[in-house]
């Protein structure tokens, strides 16, 4: 589903991304693990197009076709969703008109019908009580005044409803408590089928107990210096990155 | 009639004077909102591309009284909309003013409050955006009078700038004779955040459109004062309309 293959990266003439490859099939969760530093977070934005991260080398195919000649919005039409590792506040505009914004986007963009606002609403209020974020709160502007866990909670909210294809998860247990954790596990874990796929990216092993994957693979200075199954996570938490990348 | 102010004034500064001239002469409207009243207005200046409008109003707010005064300045080459409020004791005025200005638009609301009598309370917001190489300006001056103890004004001025020719002027002034009174006033310009944007293209919103749903967001903190729900829908439609 997911090819990087030899991917370099820049930000400001700065290599970040140094050859990294990295195969994702269908049905599949990989776990990205590494240092602060690392480039996880460029990974990840580089995925999703975002300004400022120059593909200097190497190729990212996505279903067949060049994930890096799309647009941001095409990318997430294709199916790709990036969970930010900080999501961001805006004021004025609501969660909920956000949400059915990009929604009836993707859906103008693959030749969809919009959904209804019947529809919407239904797929918002469900999402929203799986993920246990009170639905009131979907009415407020985007993030605004969300503690860190129901920022990540409503990144979860929002993939609920998207139903992407290829979920890149930058951080998203970070700063949850063990309850918010295994909620947002379960959301995880709910969207996994054998056409979707994940790409968790993590700091700590706590995330693999819950949502377990299929590969590790560990990143350091830019590339993939070892890959292993869910074991990896566990020799990693305990000897620290320092032996790996020995 | 008298002549068509220079830009030597300080209130046409930032004008076009060739189509001040154009405009010149100008009769202002009287608003009297009578005491204890209440009392809402809404302003929109659409007038035709390439016209010069300058519509002034001489507004004067009785004792007790309130008016909350909404503006949406987008029509035109040259488009003023002038206040001149007179408070009384204890009145209020709330201003809420959007200014559109894209091409080579130069767009102005220009406001004098007069706090004659004590324990007033003026409230001025503006918000604007500008785009190509318009131009778009805020002149708000606050004069409290020696009689207006406990005056409590504010004024709020934000642009956005969507373009490097753009320009938005702003500038607050403060005549005060009275010694026991507050005012307060903030003005910044800034740009799109673009981490906003990028969370939206990345949720499947084209650039476009992204785009414009923060400028109308940005842009609802003038109107959200508008008490009527239906009024305020109107005047975020138009809004809306101007950003498409
Ligand atoms: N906007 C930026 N400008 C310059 N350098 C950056 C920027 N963002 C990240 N970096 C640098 O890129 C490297 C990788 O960062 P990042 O991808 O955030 O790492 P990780 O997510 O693995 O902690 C770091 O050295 C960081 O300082
Ligand atoms: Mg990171």
């Amino acid at each position: 589903m997911l090819k990087i293959d030899n991917l370099h990266a820049e930000i400001d003439g700065k290599t970040i991304l140094n050859g990294l490859t990295l195969n994702v099939g269908a049905g599949e969760v990989h776990a990205i693990m590494g240092p602060n530093g690392a480039g996880k977070s460029t990974l990840s934005y580089v995925l999703a197009g975002r300004a400022g991260y120059e593909v200097t080398a190497g190729s990212v195919t996505f279903d067949g076709q060049d994930l890096l000649a799309l647009a941001p919005h095409e990318r997430a039409a294709a199916g790709v969703f990036l969970g930010l590792q900080y999501p961001v506040e805006i004021p004025g505009v609501s969660n909920l008109m956000f949400l059915r914004s990009a929604l009836n986007a993707q859906r103008t963009l693959r030749g969809e019908a919009e959904a209804s606002g019947a529809e919407f609403m239904k797929l918002a209020k469900a999402a929203a009580a799986d993920l246990g974020l009170p639905y009131e709160m979907l009415k407020r502007s985007v993030n605004q005044g969300f503690s860190g866990g129901e920022k990540k909670r409503n990144e979860m909210v929002q993939m609920a409803v998207l139903q992407p294809k290829l979920a890149v998860l930058d951080e998203t247990d970070s700063g949850l408590d063990i309850d918010a954790l295994r909620v947002v596990s379960d959301g995880i874990n709910r969207m996994r089928s054998p056409d979707r796929a994940t790409l968790l990216i993590t700091h700590y092993q706590r995330l693999l107990d819950y949502v377990v994957p299929d590969f590790v693979h560990v990143l350091v200075a830019g590339r993939i210096v070892r890959t292993g199954g869910p074991e990896l996570a566990h020799t990693l938490e305990r000897d620290g990155y320092v032996s790996i990348a020995a | 009639m008298t002549a068509a102010p220079t830009r030597r004034l300080e209130e046409w500064r930032y004008s076009d004077i060739a189509a001040v001239e154009r405009a010149w002469p100008v009769a202002p409207e009287a608003i009297t909102v009578a005491a204890g009243e209440c009392a809402t207005r809404m302003v929109v200046q659409d007038a035709a591309p390439g016209s010069a409008t300058i519509r002034q109003f001489d507004i004067i707010v009785a004792a007790g009284a309130s008016l909350a005064f909404h503006i949406i300045n987008s029509g035109g080459a040259y488009g003023r909309v002038g206040l001149d409020v007179t408070l009384h004791e204890g009145a209020r005025f709330d201003l809420g003013g959007v200014i559109v200005a894209m091409g080579e638009q130069v767009l102005e609301i220009v406001t004098t409050v007069r706090h004659i009598g004590p324990g007033a309370t003026s409230r001025q917001v503006v918000r604007c955006v500008a785009g190509g190489t318009a131009t778009a300006t805020y002149l708000g001056k606050v004069a409290v009078a020696r009689a207006g103890q406990q005056t409590d004004a504010a004024q709020s001025f934000k642009a956005l700038l969507l373009d490097r020719g753009a320009t938005a002027n702003a500038k607050p002034e403060l005549e005060i004779f009275a010694d026991d009174v507050k005012c307060a006033h903030g003005a910044t310009v800034g740009e799109l955040d673009r981490n906003a944007l990028f969370y939206l293209e990345s949720r499947g919103i084209p650039p476009v459109q992204a785009r414009a749903l923060l400028t109308r967001a940005f842009l609802s903190d003038a109107l959200a004062g508008i008490a009527d729900d239906e009024a305020r829908d109107t005047a975020e439609a138009r809004v809306t309309e101007l950003l498409a």
